[in-house]
């Protein structure tokens, strides 16, 4: 249990996806603008990741290691996520209309998200459980919803501010990006190991 | 647009024109998370480029085979393959980098200037042209990353390429190196690529920095207008 907790808090805040592991920049970027649409994607990244860690657990377990297929991880893993989330998208539109609508236009981009797959290398990497995994996939996602909303709450104040020409757009985005990066430097010390 | 293009042109073209990193703020990841040091963005420069090489030529070659409906799929199925051979490549010969770079090289298969040059012009070109666009676009995420790596390194360790530089000059600010840094040096190089091509008009809708040509990026774009 104790092991499950300092993933949750470690992957929320001390190696917050976005902010410290680069992991899933281009929505981070891409839908921030606004709170409402920032919240749409983050809860299809949570829906995803948390389906997605625990199906390609189970593929890594059971049908790559068995046959000493480890070097095909790559591409089994974009294939699983890219068919997962074609196959959450179809049922949530024959059986959850009204999620689908919430979050319809968000699922095709989550396969590009590196999140996704960077989270399955990493439970690789770190030899995680069944459970550990899919905690650990949920603690990403929620960490991703935090940097994100964070951070639609300070380009909604951006897009009002003088800024020098050459900034506009990307480049202060980016620089403000620095700002909240530091303050999740300060989570840092929190856990050892 | 895709009409007759010059090959040198085509070559040129990722390296200022379109440059993926700084002009169409592809690829954001790897350009973040692997540029601490300089010569990490040079291997993760020459591993994308390989992938991308690899990936247009075979892309260009079955883009008449494949069907329109599962060519998404197919083109996955094609980077993924060029990456494992990377990543298998890398551990063999450059155990050092590949431990360095991490699970940033396996994460190429989700980087959107690949699947964008995929989209935008090996499904639309020959296989010669393909491998130019290619080259050039890794030329010009090479040149970038390497310049994003090296501004970190040298402020952030006092190095550039391993080599101290800045020894009696100023004390290096760890702050670089760490995640801040990289958004903080590449929001400003941006703005200073932004100001010396001086590209007043900007396209609608492309505010949000990701160019059309990712398909997941200006989805996205779009659904934050929606």
């Amino acid at each position: 249990m104790k092991e499950l907790f300092a993933i949750l808090i470690g992957a929320i805040l001390v190696e917050n996806f976005v902010l410290s592991k680069f992991l899933g920049i281009c929505p981070f970027l891409g839908v921030s603008k606004k709170t409402s649409t920032a919240l749409g994607m983050s809860g299809a990244v949570i829906f995803v990741l948390v389906m997605s860690q625990a199906v390609t657990w189970l593929a890594n377990e059971y049908l790559l290691k068995p046959n000493s297929l480890e070097y095909l991880q790559t591409i089994t893993f974009i294939l699983v996520i890219a068919a997962l989330v074609q196959f959450v998208e179809t049922v949530l539109k024959k059986l959850m209309p009204p999620l689908y609508k919430a979050l319809g236009v968000y699922l095709p981009l989550i396969t590009t998200n590196c999140a996704v797959l960077g989270s399955a290398l990493i439970f690789v990497e770190r030899d995680y459980t069944f459970v550990e995994a899919v905690v650990f996939g949920f603690a990403a996602g929620l960490g991703f919803t935090l940097a994100l909303i964070l951070f639609s709450g300070i380009r909604e104040r951006l897009e009002t501010a003088d800024i020098p020409e050459a900034f506009k757009g990307m480049p202060i985005t980016l620089v403000a990006a620095s700002l909240v990066s530091i303050t999740f430097i300060g989570f840092a010390g929190l856990i050892i190991g | 647009m895709a009409e007759r293009k010059k090959p040198v042109s085509v070559l040129l073209n990722g390296i200022i024109k379109e440059n993926p990193t700084f002009r169409l703020l592809l690829g954001m990841c790897p350009s973040l998370a692997v540029t601490t040091m300089a010569r990490n963005g040079l291997g993760m420069g020459a591993a994308a480029t390989f992938v991308l090489v690899g990936s247009n030529l075979v892309i260009s070659l079955i883009r008449k085979i494949v069907p329109d409906k599962v060519r998404i799929p197919a083109y996955i199925t094609v980077i993924a393959t060029f990456t494992t051979i990377v990543q298998l490549l890398l551990a063999a010969f450059f155990p050092e980098l590949n431990k360095q770079l991490g699970i940033y090289i396996p994460l190429i298969v989700v980087n959107c200037i690949i699947f964008a040059r995929a989209e935008m012009f090996a499904q639309k070109n020959g296989p010669l042209l393909s491998i130019l666009d290619g080259l050039g676009m890794g030329a010009g995420f090479t040149l970038a990353i390497t310049i994003i790596g090296s501004v970190r390194e040298i402020l952030g360790a006092g190095t550039w390429m391993g080599i101290p530089v800045t020894v009696n000059l100023f004390e290096p600010a760890i702050m670089f190196i760490l995640p801040p840094g990289g958004f903080l040096v590449m929001g400003f190089l941006v703005a200073l690529f932004n100001k010396l091509t001086d590209k007043k008009e900007k396209d609608p809708g492309c505010e949000t920095g990701c160019n059309a040509g990712c398909p997941g990026c200006s989805k996205a774009a779009n659904g934050g207008e929606a």
